[in-house]
């Protein structure tokens, strides 16, 4: 019902307008003028920077769908604070959402997606979020904070089934996007992705090389990114729907390391 | 009507010299004109049926629905005016939003409740405003708490029931759910004694066409409100159908 406007927060009276009472006190003159009389409000803070964070998110296409994984490590700093923090998610049986960066900034958006998949159901009239929209959705949420010099410090990967066909698209803090069959975010860019896009070149991926090869990805990025972690989420979307595995976990080995020498 | 040319019926802010506030009595009766509703609450679930009349050949099946998601636990069905009623759903879904992005769990239903009964009751305060001409019926499940349903008046007066009727026949529907064992009874066997007392309470002769809205909300749907699926609804339907055909056949053996 947007044309009631919200019931619940009406706008107040006389908006824009000088408050009742106070008819000449204009903006710079001498009642306004001076240090003690800016408001808290006038003040704002910006997010400069991330405060807890999470690593690479990785995304790839396969046949019939999309197979998304991000390990659940909540960095604070290089510090390896949080060892439990989920991040890919059933959005509806269409969507999985994946996001890399700050973990404070995806769990606000969360929430609100949240409430967007339960506004939909209040509707009743059996439609679903579609994938697309959720990505283009995410765009202009994110274009839109930092425009406002606030962003929210994440890389997004939307992962879903778009009228029967798989979808795989990225969008970063910046609110810039774009699709593609097989996306990494943070570290991974440099280390994944070249792996990932030999086999998407290759062609023909179905669903078990697929997972296959981005576990091996969270295995390389295990062994490189020092912010990665050996806990991993795993999900999968086909039009059969959403599964997101349970956390799994790498089989480390660093026997090895002793032969590596930096210069 | 004792309150008619008193002049004390005018207005939801003034007392008649008896203690009554004719305003609400009134928005009671625009409740008392609509189509039966009943929630029934059983051993492992809420069901509600509605009897939505249906007042011309010309809207589209399924239109006017009465039967509401309120947030993904909680359902909503509503006697009155359709107007009024979609308001305070309206009321109920921005409660349950607000709360949930407040503590991040879903509302108590009988938090909500509380709040939906204060907003309504706040409608029976003011000279400016008349009261809600509806009254709802909430359900949910939960994994703590198990089954609760509250009914709320035009009053702004709401209890917890074990099961309720609103509208036109709600007489007659109390008279059947006074019947079951509704403790005794999972949200399967209530689906279908719901259908079959809106059939039973139906008067042919008054209102002609109506449609069954039938939801649930129990264990077996992991605590979500959601509308009974069409399969097990016309199963539903017919065996309440076949019920009051049989009714008749035995009046007629009878005369």
């Amino acid at each position: 019902m947007a044309f009631m406007g919200d019931i619940m927060n009406p706008a107040p009276l006389w908006q824009n307008g000088p408050s009742p009472g106070a008819f000449y006190n204009f903006p710079g003159n001498s009642s306004t003028f001076g240090p003690g009389n800016h408001s808290a409000q006038e003040f704002r803070a910006h997010s400069a920077n991330p405060i807890t964070t999470t690593t690479t998110v990785i995304g790839l296409k396969f046949d019939k769908g999309i197979v998304i994984a991000a390990d659940t490590l909540g960095s604070y700093g290089s510090l390896a604070r949080f060892r439990d923090c989920p991040r890919v998610m059933k959005v509806n049986d269409l969507i999985l959402l994946g996001s890399g960066g700050d973990y404070a900034d995806f769990q606000y958006l969360k929430d609100i997606i949240e409430q967007k998949i339960i506004d939909e159901k209040c509707v009743g009239d059996g439609l679903l979020l579609k994938p697309r929209s959720l990505y283009c959705w995410l765009t202009r949420v994110l274009y839109n904070k930092r425009s406002k010099m606030d962003p929210l410090w994440n890389n997004y990967i939307v992962a879903g089934i778009q009228d029967g066909e798989p979808f795989l698209g990225a969008v970063d803090k910046l609110g810039t996007a774009y699709e593609d069959a097989a996306i990494a975010t943070g570290l991974g860019a440099y280390m994944a992705t070249p792996l990932l896009r030999e086999a998407v070149d290759k062609g023909n991926l179905d669903e078990e090389t697929a997972k296959a090869l981005v576990r091996k990805c969270m295995e390389v990025l295990f062994y490189r990114d020092a912010r990665a972690f050996q806990r991993y989420q795993l999900g999968v979307v086909t039009a059969e729907g959403v599964v997101i595995d349970d956390v799994a976990e790498i089989k480390h080995d660093w026997t090895l390391a002793h032969m590596i020498h930096m210069k | 009507m004792s309150s008619i040319g008193t002049g004390y019926d005018l207005s939801a802010s003034q007392f008649s010299p008896d203690g009554r506030v004719f305003q609400v009595e009134y928005a009671a009766k625009a409740v008392e004109n609509s189509g039966t509703v009943i929630g029934l609450r059983g051993k492992d679930g809420v069901v509600f049926a509605v009897e939505k009349l249906v007042t011309s050949k010309l809207y589209e099946p399924g239109a006017n629905k009465r039967i509401f998601h309120v947030d993904e636990h909680v359902g909503m069905a509503v006697a009155g005016l359709i107007s009024d009623a979609r308001q305070i759903v309206e009321t109920a879904r921005s409660e349950a939003s607000n709360y949930r992005s407040q503590y991040g769990i879903p509302v108590p239903l009988k938090y909500l409740n509380e709040r939906v009964s204060m907003y309504m009751h706040a409608y029976t305060l003011y000279s400016a405003v008349r009261p809600y001409g509806c009254s709802v019926v909430m359900g949910t499940w939960t994994e703590h708490d198990g089954p609760q349903m509250y009914m709320l008046d035009p009053s702004g007066v709401a209890f917890s029931y074990f099961g309720c009727a609103v509208g036109k026949a709600k007489q007659a529907a109390k008279t059947e759910i006074e019947k079951l064992k509704l403790a005794d009874l999972t949200v399967k066997d209530l689906v279908k004694e719901a259908a079959r007392i809106i059939y039973l309470v139906h008067d042919e002769l008054k209102d002609k066409q109506f449609e069954l809205e039938l939801s649930w909300v129990s264990a077996a749907t992991r605590g979500r409100h959601e509308m009974v699926p069409r399969s097990v609804a016309q199963d539903a339907e017919s065996t309440a159908r076949q019920a009051l055909a049989d009714i008749d056949d035995s009046d007629a053996d009878d005369m």
